[in-house]
C-alpha cells in the first residue's frame, strides 16, 4: 500500500496545490478509500496541512475515509430521484443493514452512501452497486437485490 | 485620490481603491459585521454588512465591495435591514438559545446582533444542530452546536497562528468547525494559543474553566492556598471589573486575592526574572565558547509545542529553561514549603495569567517533580475576575497590600516580558550587564519593539556579533527561515504566538480593546525607563533570593528544578 501511494504522488509536481482533487482521485480509486496515511504523505508531498485536506476531501462525497464494502451500493437523492422516491429506498436500505450512509458494516461485506446526483435524473431513483446502474429501483425490490449479491459474492 | 460619494442622501469623502465599509466607518457610519475581522483579506461570507447601491439590483457586501465614484448608498434602508434582521434570525433559527448559561454571555457578538436588529420573537424555527462538546484539550473548548460557520476561527489558524488546526468538514447542513480527520482538539496539532478564542463571536469556543476546581480547593481548611499572578493580569482584572487601571493596583489585587481566600500571593514576575537571568547566563557561556548553536527562548508554552510539532529540528537547541510561570510554581513547591514547614502536596498553587496555552503547559510532561505538578491550576484573567465577582469583592474599599516574601517584586524586564521583543532584550540586556556592568545602547534595544513580525538587531560583545532575533506571531518564522537556510546566524532567537506577545493573549478580557493594549504597552515601556531596578541582576529581591534560599537549599541549589525537556510529537500536521 506504502509503495502504491508514493508511486501515484510521483506523477505528481511537488508543492503544488492545484491538482489537489485528481490526486486524491486517484490515490482513492487504487486504495478504495483515503487513509489517513494517504491524507498525511498527500500533505507532506504538496505542503498543505492535513486538516486542509481532509477539510477539502469531507466536502465532496465521492472521497470516503474507511474502506468501502464488497458489495459498495450509492443511492441518488437528486432532485429528480427524490421526487421519484428515493428517501423510501434509503430507508429500505438503512432498516436492513442497519447501517447509516457512509459507514461500513462490521463483517466489511457491505457498505452504502448517498450521493446528489450520477445524471440518470428521467430514470429515478437510480441506484448503483459496485458501479453498476440500476434504474427505477422500488423498495421492495432490496431485500432481494442485496442477498442476491451477498449470495454471490460468500460463494465467490 | 478623493472623491465624494452619496450615503443615505449626503455626500461623503471616499478614496480610491478602499472598501464601502472603510469609507463608512471614516465618516461615522456604523454598520454591523460579524464575520469580518480587523487586518484581515474580507470574504464577504456572513452578508452582515450589505447596504443598497442605487443602480444595483442585488444587496452589495460593504466589507468587500470596492467605492466607486458613482456610488449612491443606501445603509439602513428598509430593504437593509429586512435583509440583515432576516440572516441574524436565520443564525439563531437552529441556535441553542442556552444565552443564560453560555460562557459568552455578556461579550457574544450573535446577542448584540439580535439585540441591535431588534429581534424580539423566533421567527423561522429549524432543527437544532447536534450538540458535541469536545472537552479533550486542556485549555480550549469545542460547542459545535453554538458555532455560526462564520470562518473567523479557520482563518486566524491558518493566517496568525500558522498551525491550520481548523477548517470546515463536510458541506451543507453537516458543515462543522474542526480539526484534521475530525478528531478532537488533544490529536490535532491544535498549539492551545486560544486565538481562535478571541475570534470566535459565540461561544462555540471558550477556554476550559478551573474556577470549580479552585473554588472546592478554597474551601478546604486543611490545603495552603497559594496564587501566583503575571504583569498583565492586574490590568486586565481592572479592565474586566471596570476600573481604572494605575500601577499601583498590583497591591490592590494582592489584598483582593487574600480576601478571596489565598493564603498567599506571589508575582510570576520573579520566575520571569529568575528565567531571564538563567537565560542572560545561559548566552554568556554560548558567546564566551564561542556556540554557534542558536538560542530559542522556550517561554511561550503555544510555541513550544508548535516546535515540537512542524520544526522538531530545533528542539535540541530551544533553551531547556522552564517559562516563568513553571519556575515560580515549583519554588513554591519547594522553597515556600520548606520555608513554611508544609508539605508540597499540602499546598494548592494556583496561576493567574494572560495566556490560555500556559493551561496547557502546566500539564506537560516534566513540569512534575516527585508527583507533585508544579502549577496545579492555571486561570485565565477573564476567570479570575469571575471569582472575585463571585466572593463579593469590593475594589472601592480595599487596602493596598504588598505580596508575599521571597517572590514579592519584579524588575521592570519581567513586564517587558509580557510584550513581544521584550524576553529577548531583557535577556541581551541582562547578559550585557553582567559582563561590562552597563547596558547596551537603548536606541538599538529600541528596534526590537516595533517593526513588523520579524525583527533583528546585532549587538557587539568583545568584538563579537552577537544577533537576536524576534518572531511577533508565528508569521514571521518563514521569515527566519528563509534567512538562515542563507546562512544567517542568530544567538538569540525569542519567538511569541500571539501577535504582539502576551499582551494579545488569550486569557485577556475580550472588552480589553486595541487603545487599551496600546496605553498599557507604552505604560510598561515607561516603566522600564524610569524604574530603578531595571534588570533582574539589579534587584536586590531576587539576589537575596538566590543567596539567601536557592543557593542554600541543598534540594535546588543545582538549579535543576528550572529545566525542563522536550520531544517530538506525533500529531497530524
Amino acid at each position: 500500500m506504502n509503495t502504491e501511494i508514493d508511486s501515484i504522488l510521483k506523477k505528481y509536481k511537488p508543492g503544488r496545490r492545484d491538482e489537489l482533487i485528481p490526486l486524491m482521485q486517484e490515490i482513492q480509486d487504487v486504495n478504495g478509500h483515503l487513509s489517513e496515511e494517504a491524507i498525511v504523505k498527500i500533505g507532506n508531498y504538496i505542503g498543505l496541512s492535513t486538516t486542509k485536506i481532509y477539510g477539502l476531501a469531507t466536502f465532496y462525497d465521492q472521497f470516503r475515509f474507511i474502506p468501502a464494502g464488497k458489495i459498495r451500493v450509492t443511492v441518488c437523492n437528486g432532485t429528480s430521484c427524490f421526487l421519484n422516491g428515493s428517501k423510501a429506498v434509503i430507508n429500505a436500505i438503512r432498516e436492513l443493514t442497519g447501517l447509516q450512509p457512509g459507514q461500513t458494516a462490521r463483517d466489511g461485506i457491505f457498505s452504502y452512501e448517498i450521493v446528489t446526483c450520477m445524471g440518470g435524473c428521467n430514470n429515478g431513483p437510480v441506484i448503483s452497486i459496485n458501479d453498476e446502474y440500476y434504474p427505477y429501483v422500488k423498495p421492495e425490490q432490496i431485500p432481494e437485490l442485496l442477498n442476491k449479491l451477498k449470495f454471490i459474492i460468500e460463494n465467490d | 485620490m478623493l472623491f465624494t460619494i452619496q450615503v443615505n442622501n449626503k455626500k461623503i469623502k471616499a478614496e480610491k481603491g478602499e472598501t464601502i465599509l472603510s469609507a463608512l466607518n471614516r465618516n461615522g457610519i456604523k454598520i454591523p459585521t460579524l464575520c469580518r475581522m480587523k487586518d484581515f483579506s474580507p470574504t464577504g461570507a456572513c452578508r452582515m454588512c450589505v447596504v443598497e447601491v442605487e443602480g444595483r439590483d442585488r444587496l452589495v457586501t460593504a466589507c468587500s465591495q470596492p467605492v466607486e465614484e458613482w456610488m449612491k448608498i443606501k445603509t439602513h434602508s428598509p430593504r437593509v435591514i429586512t435583509a440583515r434582521k432576516t440572516i441574524v434570525e436565520l443564525l439563531l433559527s437552529n441556535h441553542p438559545d442556552d444565552c443564560l448559561y453560555c460562557d459568552k454571555k455578556l461579550n457574544c457578538e450573535l446577542q448584540r446582533l439580535a439585540e441591535e436588529l431588534n429581534i424580539r420573537e423566533r421567527r423561522i424555527k429549524a432543527r437544532k444542530i447536534k450538540p458535541r462538546l469536545d472537552q479533550s484539550s486542556p485549555a480550549i473548548v469545542r460547542e459545535l452546536s453554538k458555532c455560526i460557520l462564520c470562518g473567523r476561527c479557520v482563518r486566524v489558524c491558518e493566517e496568525v497562528v500558522t498551525a491550520n488546526s481548523l477548517d470546515f468538514i463536510r458541506k451543507g447542513s453537516l458543515t462543522h468547525v474542526g480539526p484534521a480527520m475530525d478528531r478532537d482538539f488533544n490529536f490535532s496539532s491544535c498549539i492551545h494559543c486560544g486565538q481562535c478564542v478571541m475570534m470566535c463571536p459565540t461561544g462555540a469556543l471558550h477556554e476550559k474553566h478551573n474556577i470549580a476546581e479552585v473554588q472546592d480547593f478554597l474551601n478546604n481548611t486543611e490545603i495552603v492556598k497559594v496564587i501566583q499572578y503575571s504583569p498583565l493580569v492586574a490590568s486586565g482584572i481592572a479592565e474586566e471589573l471596570g476600573i481604572r487601571f494605575n500601577r499601583d493596583f498590583d497591591r490592590i489585587l494582592n489584598s483582593m486575592l487574600r480576601r478571596i481566600g489565598f493564603d498567599k500571593v506571589f508575582l510570576t514576575g520573579t520566575g520571569t526574572d529568575i528565567c531571564i537571568y538563567e537565560l542572560a547566563e545561559q548566552l554568556g557561556r554560548n558567546i564566551e565558547k564561542g556556540d554557534v548553536k542558536p538560542l530559542y527562548i522556550s517561554a511561550c508554552p503555544a510555541w513550544v509545542k508548535f516546535a515540537e510539532q512542524f520544526i522538531p529540528g530545533i528542539l535540541t537547541n530551544l533553551s531547556t529553561i522552564k517559562s516563568p510561570q513553571q519556575i515560580t510554581g515549583v519554588l513554591i513547591k519547594t522553597l515556600i514549603a520548606d520555608q513554611a514547614g508544609i508539605k508540597p502536596e499540602k499546598i494548592f498553587s494556583v496561576s493567574a495569567t494572560p495566556c490560555m496555552a500556559m493551561k496547557f503547559e502546566a500539564r506537560r510532561d516534566g513540569m512534575m517533580r516527585k508527583g507533585i505538578s508544579d502549577v496545579d491550576s492555571v486561570m485565565t484573567v477573564r476567570e479570575l475576575a469571575r471569582l472575585i465577582r463571585l466572593y463579593g469583592i469590593d475594589v472601592s474599599n480595599i487596602e493596598p497590600e504588598p505580596a508575599d516574601e521571597p517572590m514579592a517584586g519584579r524588575s521592570s524586564a519581567a513586564s517587558l516580558a509580557e510584550v513581544s521583543g521584550g524576553m529577548a532584550e531583557a535577556v541581551i540586556r541582562t547578559t550585557h550587564f553582567l559582563k561590562y556592568g552597563i547596558e547596551p545602547d537603548k536606541q538599538l534595544m529600541k528596534r526590537l519593539r516595533t517593526g513588523g513580525s520579524f525583527r533583528e538587531i546585532t549587538v557587539m560583545f568583545e568584538g563579537k556579533e552577537v544577533s537576536v532575533a524576534v518572531i511577533d506571531s508565528l508569521t514571521g518564522l518563514a521569515k527566519l527561515k528563509a534567512l538562515v537556510d542563507a546562512g544567517k546566524h542568530y544567538d538569540l532567537i525569542e519567538v511569541m504566538t500571539c501577535p504582539g506577545g502576551c499582551i494579545n493573549g488569550a486569557g485577556l478580557p475580550f472588552s480589553f480593546s486595541g487603545s487599551d493594549r496600546k496605553n498599557r504597552v507604552k505604560m510598561i515601556y515607561q516603566a522600564d525607563e524610569v524604574d530603578a531596578v531595571n534588570l533582574p541582576c539589579k534587584s536586590p529581591l531576587l539576589n537575596n533570593l538566590y543567596n539567601k534560599f536557592i543557593n542554600e537549599n541543598k534540594e535546588i541549589a543545582d538549579k535543576k528544578i528550572f529545566h525542563t525537556h522536550f520531544e517530538k510529537r506525533n500529531v497530524l500536521l
